[in-house]
Parts: C-alpha cells; sequence; structure tokens
C-alpha cells in the first residue's frame, strides 16, 4: 500500500477497490454456496404432485405411517411416510433416533431415486413425545391441536 | 408464601430499575449530581430485589413447591439436588429470571467499579443498563411469570427434560448468558458515549475489560455448549449449524470484532463511530439469539415458548433498543468523527480487515439462519440451509483470519513495513511449513489436503504469537524479568491466539482423520474402524436414581490387546416417558473413542454408533485457551492502574458538576 509514486488520493482509491472486490467476491462466495445448499421442505403431496429433479437434495417431513416399518439386513429400513392425503416409501440405512417411532413425525433429508423411493441420508425425531414437526403440522392440518389424521396417533391428547 | 414474596421482590425490582433508567437521565439533563448519584444506589437496590426473587425461586425448587406451575412442570421428586438448582433455568420463564438475574449483577458490577468514572458517564451507562432491565422484567411479569401458582397442586411434578439433567448442561446457561448479557455493558458505554459526544482513550479502556469478560464467557458458553452436544446427543458431532448454535455464535464474532476495534480506539483514537456500532451490533444479536431461542420460532430443544405473544414481546423490544440505539447513533455519530489517517498496512489497518473478516463471517451465518425464518414468515416457502452453506462461507473466511492473526503481531501501529515483519516472521512461517508437513505424516501417516491447510495455519498461529511474547522477553536482560515484563494483556491475546490455533488443528484433524460407522452388531461380534476393533459383548438393565437403562457392554481393541471398555446406555425417564441416548467416551488428547446405542432386535443384537475422532479436545481446548487467555486480559495491570489517576479526574469532574 504504500508504494512510492501514488498519491495520497490514487492510494485512497486502491484501497476503496481492494475493499469493493473483497465485499463482492464475499458476496458472490455466500450467494453460490447459499443457492447451492438451499434444501426445500417436501410433504409426500407436494413430492407427488410437483415435477422434481432425480437426485436433488430436499427434506421431506411427514408421519410414519403405522405398521409400515420393515427391518431389512443390517442396519436398513423400510417405512412408509405419510400426510394423511398422500405416501411416499422411504429407505434409510443407519441407526434411527430415539423418539423414532410409527405414528409420529419426522423429517428426513435425502433425494427422491427413480422408482419413487425417498433415500433418506439423515432422519430427524425431536426429544419429546408431543413433537410434530410445525411443516407437517401444518400440512396435516390441525383441529384443535389434535391431527385431523386417523390413523395416526393424536400427539396432543393423552393416551 | 415464598414464591409471592420472590414475585414481590421481582416487581420492586422492576420500579428500582424504572428509576435507575429515568433519574440518572434527568439528572444528566439538569447537571443534577443527586440524581446522578442515584444511579448507583439503585443498581444496588435492583441487585438485592432480583436476587431475592431468585433465591426464591431456587428456594421452590429445592424444597419441590408443586403449587408453583413453573416448578411442577420442571421439577421431580426423585430429581438429584444439584439439577434441582440447574432446573432454575431449565425452561423458559427461569431462564429468563436468570438473564435479568445476571444483568442485574453486571450492572451491579459496573456500579462499584466504576468509582473511578467521570459521574456523568457512570450514570448514564447505568441508566442505559436500568432501562434494558426494565423490557426484561416488563416480559417476565407480564408473559413469563415463573411464580404463578397451579391449581389444583399436583402429586409430582412434570420433571426437568432428561437431556438437560447432565452436568455440562446445568454451568452451559449461565455461562452463555454472562456473555450475552456482558454485552449489554459494551452497549450501555456506547449509549453514554453517544448520549455525552465524549468518546477518548479513556472510554475505550473503560469499556474493554468489559467487553473483554463478557467475551470470555460467552467463548465458555459455546464451548461447553459444544461439548455437551457432542456427548450428549450420540450424534458424535461438534457443531451442526443449528439455527439456536449459529444464535450464540453471531454475538460472538461481532463481540471478537468489537474487542479488536476496541484496541485501535484505545491505541489509536481511531474507528470510533465503528466501535460504537459494533458494540450496539453485538448486543442487539445477542438479543436476537433471545428472540431466535425463547420465541418458539425455531424448533429445537432450546425453544420453550410456544405462546406467540412472547415471540411478539421480545421482537417489539428489539425493535425499541435496536431501533433506538441506531437512531442515536445516526443523530449523534458524526460527533465522533477523527481526522487521523489509517494506514492499511499497519496493526490498526489489518485489524480492521480483521474486523471486515468477522462481520462478514457474522453476516454469512445471519443470512443462513434468518432465511428460512423469513420466507416461512412471508408464506413464500418452507426450505432450510444445511452445514454445507455454512461451511462454505465459514471456511474461506477463518483462513484470511488465521493469516492475519500471525501478521498482525509484527506490524506496528501506525505504519507497518514489508521488510521488517517480513524478518520476524521467517522463521515461524518455516517452522509453520515444515509442521504441516511433520505433523499429519508423523501422526497418521497421510497427509490430506485439509489436514495440512489446517496444521499449516494452526502452527503458523501459535507460532507467531509465540515468536511475539519471545520478542518481548527477549529483550530483557534475564529470562526472569522478560517474562515477567510481558504485560497480562499480552499473555492474553498470546493464549487466546493459541487458542484459536488449538482449535484449527482439533477441526481439521477430526474433519481429516475422523471415522464414524453405523452398525448392527450381534452379541460378540465386532466391527472395525480406524485401526480399532469395537466389540459388542453383552447389553444388561440398570437402574438410575430417576431413570431405567438398558447398558451396553463394548470393548475396543487395537492390535489384540485391549483399549478400553465402553458402557453406553439407553436411558428410559418414565416421568416424561422419553428416551434417552447415553453415548459412552474414551476420551484422550490424541483421540476419542465414542460408541451410542441405537435400538435393540429381537434376535439380541443392537444397532450402535461407533466414531474415532481424532484431537477432537482441541476443538474445546482451543475454546478454554480463548477463555484464559480473555481472564488475563482483562485483569491487566494498566486497567488498575488507570484507577488511580481517573478517580482524581473523576472527583475534579464532579466537582465541577456540583
Amino acid at each position: 500500500m504504500s508504494r512510492p509514486g501514488l498519491t495520497k488520493r490514487q492510494k485512497r482509491m486502491v484501497a476503496v477497490a481492494a475493499l469493493v472486490t473483497g465485499v463482492s467476491l464475499a458476496a458472490a462466495l455466500g450467494v453460490t454456496a447459499f443457492r447451492k445448499n438451499m434444501m426445500y421442505f417436501y410433504t409426500p403431496s407436494d413430492l407427488l404432485s410437483g415435477t422434481l429433479p432425480a437426485g436433488a437434495a430436499l427434506q421431506l417431513g411427514g408421519l410414519v405411517e403405522r405398521g409400515s416399518l420393515k427391518h431389512g439386513e443390517g442396519l436398513k429400513i423400510e417405512f412408509v411416510m405419510s400426510d394423511c392425503k398422500n405416501a411416499v416409501p422411504v429407505r434409510y440405512d443407519g441407526v434411527l433416533p430415539d423418539l423414532f417411532r410409527e405414528g409420529q413425525g419426522v423429517v428426513a433429508t435425502g433425494h427422491m431415486e427413480a422408482g419413487q423411493v425417498f433415500v433418506a441420508s439423515t432422519i430427524l425425531a425431536k426429544h419429546d413425545e408431543n413433537y410434530m414437526p410445525p411443516n407437517v403440522a401444518k400440512a396435516v392440518g390441525n383441529v384443535d391441536g389434535k391431527h385431523s389424521c386417523a390413523p395416526f396417533k393424536s400427539v396432543t391428547a393423552p393416551s | 408464601m415464598i414464591p409471592e414474596f420472590g414475585h414481590f421482590a421481582l416487581i420492586l425490582a422492576l420500579a428500582v430499575a424504572l428509576l435507575q433508567a429515568s433519574l440518572p437521565l434527568i439528572g444528566w439533563r439538569r447537571r443534577d449530581a443527586r440524581l446522578l448519584g442515584f444511579a448507583t444506589s439503585a443498581a444496588h437496590g435492583q441487585f438485592v430485589c432480583v436476587a431475592v426473587a431468585y433465591g426464591c425461586l431456587t428456594y421452590a425448587f429445592v424444597t419441590k413447591d408443586f403449587s408453583v406451575a413453573y416448578v411442577a412442570q420442571n421439577d421431580h421428586s426423585l430429581l438429584p439436588l444439584i439439577y434441582r438448582i440447574s432446573a432454575v433455568w431449565g425452561a423458559h420463564e427461569g431462564s429468563l429470571l436468570l438473564w435479568v438475574t445476571i444483568l442485574a449483577g453486571w450492572t451491579l458490577a459496573v456500579s462499584i467499579f466504576n468509582r473511578r468514572l467521570p459521574a456523568d458517564m457512570s450514570a448514564l451507562v447505568l441508566s442505559a443498563l436500568g432501562a434494558v432491565s426494565v423490557g426484561f422484567y416488563l416480559f417476565i411479569l407480564l408473559t413469563s411469570n415463573p411464580f404463578t401458582r397451579l391449581v389444583p397442586v399436583p402429586e409430582e411434578g412434570r420433571d426437568l427434560n432428561p437431556i438437560l439433567q447432565d452436568p455440562g448442561l446445568a454451568i452451559h446457561p449461565p455461562m452463555l448468558y454472562m456473555g450475552y448479557v456482558g454485552f449489554s455493558v459494551a452497549f450501555a458505554f456506547a449509549i453514554a458515549a453517544l448520549i455525552t459526544g465524549r468518546l477518548d482513550a479513556a472510554w475505550a479502556r473503560w469499556t474493554r475489560p468489559w467487553t473483554t469478560t463478557a467475551w470470555m464467557f460467552l467463548t465458555m458458553g459455546i464451548t461447553l455448549g459444544s461439548w455437551w452436544a457432542y456427548k450428549e446427543l450420540g450424534w458424535g458431532g461438534w457443531w451442526f449449524w443449528d439455527p439456536v448454535e449459529n444464535a450464540s455464535f453471531m454475538p460472538w464474532l461481532a463481540g471478537t470484532a468489537l474487542i479488536h476495534s476496541l484496541a485501535v480506539t484505545e491505541k489509536r483514537g481511531l474507528l470510533k463511530g465503528w466501535t460504537v456500532l459494533l458494540a450496539i451490533l453485538a448486543f442487539s444479536l445477542s438479543l436476537l439469539g433471545t428472540f431466535l431461542v425463547r420465541s418458539g420460532v425455531l424448533v429445537s430443544v432450546h425453544a420453550f415458548a410456544t405462546d406467540p405473544s412472547r415471540g411478539e414481546f421480545i421482537l417489539g423490544f428489539m425493535a425499541v433498543v435496536v431501533g433506538g440505539a441506531l437512531g442515536l447513533y445516526a443523530w449523534r455519530a458524526p460527533r465522533l468523527a477523527t481526522s487521523a489517517e489509517l494506514k492499511l498496512f499497519s496493526r490498526e489497518g489489518l485489524l480492521l480487515f480483521n474486523n471486515v473478516f468477522l462481520l462478514a463471517a457474522a453476516g454469512g451465518v445471519l443470512l443462513g439462519t434468518l432465511y428460512p425464518l423469513v420466507l416461512d414468515a412471508l408464506g413464500l416457502g418452507k426450505l432450510s440451509v444445511g452445514p454445507p452453506y455454512f461451511n462454505a462461507v465459514f471456511l474461506p473466511l477463518i483462513v484470511p483470519l488465521l493469516l492475519l492473526v500471525g501478521l498482525a503481531a509484527v506490524v506496528p501501529w501506525k505504519r507497518g513495513e514489508a521488510a521488517p515483519a517480513w524478518r520476524r516472521l521467517r522463521i515461524p512461517a518455516a517452522a509453520a511449513v515444515v509442521a504441516a508437513v511433520l505433523l499429519p505424516l508423523a501422526t497418521y501417516g497421510r497427509l490430506p489436503a485439509f489436514a495440512v491447510a489446517g496444521s499449516l495455519l494452526a502452527a503458523w498461529t501459535v507460532f507467531a504469537a509465540v515468536q511475539d511474547v519471545w520478542k518481548r522477553v527477549r529483550s530483557k536482560p534475564s529470562l526472569a524479568a522478560g517474562i515477567a515484563g510481558v504485560p497480562r494483556a499480552v499473555w492474553g491475546m498470546t493464549l487466546a491466539h493459541v487458542g484459536l490455533g488449538v482449535w484449527a488443528l482439533g477441526v481439521s484433524y477430526v474433519v481429516s482423520f475422523g471415522a464414524e460407522k453405523d452398525v448392527r452388531l450381534a452379541p460378540n461380534a465386532g466391527a472395525d474402524l480406524g485401526g480399532y476393533t469395537f466389540t459388542f459383548r453383552d447389553e444388561k438393565e440398570t437402574q438410575g436414581p430417576n431413570y431405567l437403562a438398558q447398558r451396553g457392554t463394548v470393548t475396543v481393541e487395537r492390535g489384540g490387546s485391549l483399549v478400553t471398555t465402553l458402557y453406553p446406555e439407553k436411558r428410559q425417564f418414565p416421568s416424561q416417558g422419553t428416551v434417552m441416548t447415553q453415548s459412552s467416551i474414551d476420551a484422550g488428547l490424541m483421540r476419542d473413542l465414542y460408541v451410542s446405542l441405537g435400538e435393540g432386535y429381537e434376535d439380541g443384537s443392537w444397532s450402535l454408533r461407533v466414531y474415532v475422532k481424532p484431537m477432537v479436545r482441541l476443538i474445546w481446548g482451543g475454546g478454554v485457551l480463548m477463555f484464559l487467555g480473555g481472564g488475563l486480559a482483562a485483569s491487566d495491570r494498566r486497567y488498575r492502574l488507570a484507577r488511580a489517576a481517573e478517580r482524581s479526574a473523576a472527583q475534579a469532574s464532579e466537582a465541577a458538576l456540583a
């Protein structure tokens, strides 16, 4: 910065130019990273109605349908995730969270495979048995805080 | 009776805080020394009131008074005493009470240590702190009263959330709050400077120890939270870029920028307006963190409040505080302009770069945290921004920061020259390059790019920090005199920078050499991971104080010899009907061996998560070093020596006022 031959004004211009370049570079980096890593939240109905490129990363939220959980070899499992209107089969290979149970709300991150199976890389269920992802609650529809969705356990009424 | 007494004390505290906020301001307008002096008495009175209220709630928890709704929700007759005390801040109402209690504590500390300040400055600082207190008292009393009675009185409490029953989490919130709330002191100083229009080196010297102290507690709070998440959640991760974590990380980034810009303001009288803005920003981000965590906007373990009026109150309060402060800033900041010139290649210039990178990082985190919330609030769709985004933004910004740490240590204030800086950095740079290759090669025999880069930056940061101290020591005739001659502030800075390097080394090792696996094992079957063999032996039921556990036994062997035996548990808490994973960890400086239980199958096999985490302890070790460094820096003699001189100045100005 202290090169001889530059006037004070020129030096200041260089400094400003450097700052602007730096800030725009940071902004460009940020926005690119942001675009690449945004994951939209889907319910099974959204998923089946929309046209989604196979392999795009997304979050899928819904309820684990009762009686649909099947253990495979090793840690492989399959279950059906539903939002009461539509259902999507989900495959997962790994340890399930503590509160993963049939009839409860979960959020899975992963992608759709060509055969209309959702392959999950992570599955989240919260540390609260009354928990239901708010996105799911909204999608499923709440009536007085109770699920309007008959085949599932009500999350608020004492069982 | 006791809860009503606590409630009454809290109302009294509100009344005192109202007086504390308003009277000194009137006193300042009228140049009335008595009204100014009232601020100190009010600070003492307010602390006594809120401490009594806090004591009453603790008493209700310890005596299991389930007639208090909040106690009934978070206490249980079988809960161990230590968790009955920490359960006070285990949920929304009590954690807010803790917040104001700590705020009153900071206010009390300011009123005691600020005797050396000019009377008007001290009174205005206390007034601003009082105004913040008023907001929080109103919030508690209007929306979240912890003393509300419950009719009929339940037989048994609903118990503290089991995942909060852990020593790490018992002290995590108070530490974090000490930091969050501590930034209110820097904020109050900034407000006082804006009102009086006086912002000089002395102002920066008063503000620095407070800010450093707040920063050091926030650092410790975040470190503890990370450590807790690592061992308690059973996922083996130390940072998840969860919105709640980000909520505490943003004020940390702004606060780190603030302690550096305060150094420039003190030493060179530059960046005054910027420093004030950062002080406002750091506290605003603390409030934003509280809003995000406590409003129920975020779904997480931390989000207690489901009552929307609470969220609205905090949002409104935040708008008043931030809007008011920024308005004041816009009106008064032009007075703070400095005429001195800032050269970019100088200590202050490099510190300005440090600020730019830190704030860019904070901005990136803010964008990723708020964007999904804003989009959702506007009904434009639901999305989430995952860790890859935060990593992609954060890593390119932390690298230049680490490089700057080493460089800034050798560049003098005012004007730096490239040649002497290079002469002093040659050896640390060469040593860092050697270490970058040797360290991964010696420990793992491989050279992944990330580990090399991490070791290089870590070694560079550590060596450059140490050479700075070494140069100071060497300039003295003897080693002892040299060591004694280095001021505590320099030791503190060095320690904190070394901590940053240690942290970077830990991160790069965990990322490069860490291994993890989900396995399903039948009894006596084993799995290989990272050179270790994990063998699942058996599983038995055991009884804890307030839970029933299934306890697995896992032996870990290396090269045929037993390294350790781990006992991961799956705990069932009947009081809440919850299940919790208790991981088992064999901790070491070079590596952690980590096992957590998944679920049991009918054939007697279990699913397990097994991890080998190289040098993961260094991540928190770095945090602890930063904490200690902050402590050393805040207790520097300079701040205490300055007192005597300033006290006489303060007396002079008091005399002038009277």
